[in-house]
């Protein structure tokens, strides 16, 4: 049952994946990519999250910690360097 | 009718007094899974299917932190049903909670003063290292000990 379940899910963040980056590749504006990249993160910490699940160990939280830190900053700092020419002033 | 209702209630009890705990966070785990792939999915499909910038960002912001807190709940959940429970996800989900808000207040500043804001003012001119462009009153050498 469970295996089934986080199959599923991992087939649904994976599409979830492949949208953002048609978003990535297609976005009009700069805007869209800063935010389809952010939601590539979000789904890459799902992903990791599920691969935890799936193998029951702990051993990934860490690495998805990581990647929402990372994802955030480096999202914070494109969006100051588009809007400032500069990231820390 | 009530006699009906009645023999299903008894059999709904029954069945849930059958299940063992271990059978209940099973169940309780699958729930959260397939909500978070829901969510997640959902989210991806409103970044792709909207139309405008603003609309676009309301997608994937709410939708996609929702779908990987249920994932870290059913993971949870998991943990604490089988061997030792762990409260790691809590960190991801607090962090992820409250930085969503930023970055999406970011990238519609960014959709804002691309499109229809004033452009922001220039940034100010560096020609050196920020520990080299100090005021006068600072500038001074340690004194000898």
């Amino acid at each position: 049952m469970i295996d089934i379940a986080i199959k599923v899910a991992f087939v649904a963040v994976s599409l979830a994946q492949v949208l953002a980056m048609i978003r990535l590749v297609k976005g009009p504006s700069i805007g869209d990519r800063i935010l389809a990249l952010d939601t590539m993160v979000v789904n890459a910490i799902a992903l990791i999250v599920l691969l935890g699940l799936w193998g029951g160990t702990q051993l990934y939280f860490e690495a998805a910690l990581i990647f929402a830190m990372l994802g955030f900053v480096s999202t914070v700092a494109y969006c100051r360097f588009v809007l400032r020419g500069d990231i820390i002033e | 009718m009530i006699e009906d209702l009645i023999a299903m209630e008894d059999a709904f009890i029954g069945w849930l007094t059958a299940l063992e705990p271990v059978k209940i966070a099973d169940i309780a785990t699958v729930v959260a899974l397939y909500a978070g792939a829901f969510f997640a999915f959902v989210g991806s499909v409103g970044l792709l299917k909207l139309d405008t910038p603003m609309k676009r960002l309301h997608a994937p912001t709410k939708a996609s932190t929702l779908g990987v807190g249920s994932l870290l709940l059913a993971s949870m959940i998991q943990a604490f049903a089988h061997g030792s429970g762990s409260v790691h996800e809590v960190l991801i989900m607090a962090f992820l909670f409250v930085t969503a808000p930023i970055s999406a207040n970011f990238i519609s500043k960014v959709n804002l003063h691309r499109e229809d804001a004033d452009p922001t003012p220039p940034p100010p001119g560096d020609s050196a290292w920020a520990t080299f462009d100090t005021h006068p009153a600072d500038d001074r050498t340690p004194k000898e000990v």
